[in-house]
């Protein structure tokens, strides 16, 4: 396809007109009256410092993080339970202080996290296909629409013993629950996303020439992206709830993840030991997803959709 | 084609860049059967700027679909001829997630054209030529309605289309930015040549820019009446001479109108 040099200059139309033949005059637009409507429309408010912005979304969080503690602290007072059942937060704290700098520690927070991503790598593919395949069929969907919806709403728990039955007590068990329990939200996001794109955009793509999986890869996948990003939100909760349940029934010899710490401190009646390895767990799930969430906002703040 | 010196689109055997002949257009739903088109006669020159004015219910949506290849006719044949036809719409038909370029760039790419910095180029040039380059990295919801329907354009050009369809494109734009629309729809027209059918609710808009109005009855849409409209351009959408006739237009548009009244 050949391109040839525009001309940006309204003065120089002559001669190029072809099928009509009432004469121009040059100057029709100035630069500056177009230039300046632009500037006028699109003027920007003052930006916000990064450091109040920072400071503006972290103290809510802090601050529930304190009366928190607080609370916990004074259940903890109030004697309803004795210290060794329901330790203070500073004793669970010193604990976890201790807990971080220990290379096994790290080790299970290891197993546990290499397990969390396969088998969140797994229904990422698995959920992304099937949603793809059901928001384009009709057919497909009639048959496995609402069984997809049905999968999700089951407690991923209930899988546990035929999987064991499956799997016997390994690796693979778990990993099976956590794609079961996260592939139905993702590939429900997918699908919510293509069933919500403006029908404008689609007829825009076909009118530019899209057609088939140009038309899907190009239009209709971008379009549903923002529901897309919160259906692997949402898969990741599900993935990082299956996955725990599963370090709880499973132990598979000699892996010391997460969940197996957690269930020795309980045998051990190592109370802050116990609450240390729960916050672990609360941060790490609190973590992923945050990534996702600046995925989210970053999606949405490219298309307007949020500030 | 190029754009800064286009040739003549392939003339068909009637000389028409658009021909439209005896076409309709029926929807089936259930038992009963609506006609949005009834046996419309229309034909454009190559190079020419047409209106077309309607009231609601005169199919404008549905011709403009057939024309750009998104519908079929019932009976009756549309004939563009070998070049592509472009369609841009009223608003809100950019992508969201895509900076003004690449918007235009995407259209560069839909329509076939290889290598991602000739497609840069070439969207750079088309910005250029809507007087958007400083805002081409600037995502849609950071752009003033006025500028949205210019990329629009870009992208609508982008194609490389002989004919270019327009659906209401600047219904949503206050009258200021209209006006300076319609200057740069006008000198873009003057530099490339394009044929444009152009539909409309706004007569006036209709007098300053076309060559002819075509009037559509409703329901179901056919040509009632063409207005060639003899005035020197580039026309002030408020003289008298533009105004004259777009009372004229708009005294044959009620007429229509209220020939429903009686339905």
């Amino acid at each position: 396809m050949p391109t040839t040099e525009i001309t940006p200059d309204p003065g120089t139309g002559t001669g190029t007109g072809t099928g009509h033949t009432t004469g121009i005059t040059p100057d029709i637009a100035p630069d500056s009256t177009v230039a300046g409507l632009d500037r006028l429309e699109t003027a920007a408010g003052p930006a916000v410092p990064r450091a109040r912005r920072v400071f503006s979304v972290l103290w809510p969080k802090i601050s529930a993080v304190v009366l928190a503690l607080v609370l916990w602290q004074i259940v903890v007072w109030s004697g309803w339970k004795p210290t060794y059942v329901l330790p203070p937060p500073t004793k669970v704290f010193a604990e976890l202080r201790d807990l971080v700098v220990t290379g096994t520690f790290w080790h299970s927070v290891g197993i546990t996290m290499r397990r969390a991503a396969i088998g969140f790598a797994i229904a990422l593919v698995i959920g992304s296909a099937l949603g793809a395949v059901v928001s384009q069929s009709s057919i497909v969907r009639r048959a496995f629409g609402s069984f997809i919806t049905g999968l999700q709403t089951m407690p991923s728990i209930v899988w546990f013993p035929f999987a064991i039955l499956l799997f016997k007590l390994t690796e693979s068990a778990i990993l099976f629950v956590v794609v079961l329990g996260a592939a139905p939200a993702i590939a429900n996001g997918l699908i919510f996303g293509v069933d919500h794109v403006p029908p404008l955009l689609v007829r825009a793509g076909r009118v530019l020439g899209a057609r088939g999986f140009t038309l899907f890869r190009s239009v209709i996948l971008p379009a549903a992206l923002p529901s897309y990003v919160s259906g692997l939100k949402q898969g990741w909760a599900f993935a990082w709830r299956s996955l725990m349940a599963g370090e709880l029934l499973v132990i598979v010899g000699n892996t010391a993840s997460l969940g197996v710490r957690l269930d020795f401190a309980r045998t051990m009646s190592d109370a802050p030991l116990l609450l240390a390895y729960m916050i672990v767990i609360l941060i790490v799930g609190l973590c992923v997803d945050a990534v996702f969430g600046a995925i989210d906002r970053r999606v949405r703040r490219t298309r307007g959709l949020a500030a | 084609m190029s754009l800064a010196a286009a040739p003549l689109p392939t003339r068909r055997p009637n000389g028409s860049a658009i021909s439209i002949d005896h076409l309709s257009r029926t929807f089936t739903t259930g038992s009963t059967t609506v006609a949005a088109i009834s046996d419309m006669d229309l034909h454009i020159a190559p190079g020419e700027f047409v209106c077309i004015v309607g009231a609601s219910g005169c199919g404008k949506t549905t011709l403009l679909n057939i024309v750009a290849g998104l519908d079929h006719p019932t009976t009756g044949t549309v004939d563009t001829g070998a070049g592509v036809v472009s369609l841009m719409f009223q608003e809100g038909a950019l992508f969201p997630w895509l900076s003004a370029r690449e918007n235009v760039e995407l259209g560069l790419r839909l329509a076939g054209m290889k290598g991602r910095a000739t497609r840069r180029d070439r969207a750079m040039e088309l910005l250029r030529l809507v007087q958007l380059t400083e805002a081409a990295d600037r995502h849609p919801h950071e752009l003033s309605g006025g500028m949205r329907q210019r990329v629009s354009l870009a992208r609508a050009l982008a194609q490389d289309a002989s004919v270019l369809l327009m659906d209401e494109p600047f219904g949503a734009l206050d009258a200021m930015t209209r006006d300076i629309l319609h200057d740069e729809l006008e000198r873009i027209w003057f530099e490339t040549g394009v044929t444009i059918m152009f539909v409309t609710h706004n007569v006036r808009e209709a007098a300053r820019l076309g060559d002819r109005i075509l009037v559509l009855a409703s329901r179901p849409g056919r040509v009632i009446a063409e207005y060639t409209v003899d005035l020197d351009r580039p026309r002030r959408i408020e003289s008298p001479e533009v105004s004259a006739l777009a009372g004229e237009v708009t005294e044959r548009l009620r007429q229509e109108v209220r020939r429903h009244a009686d339905d």
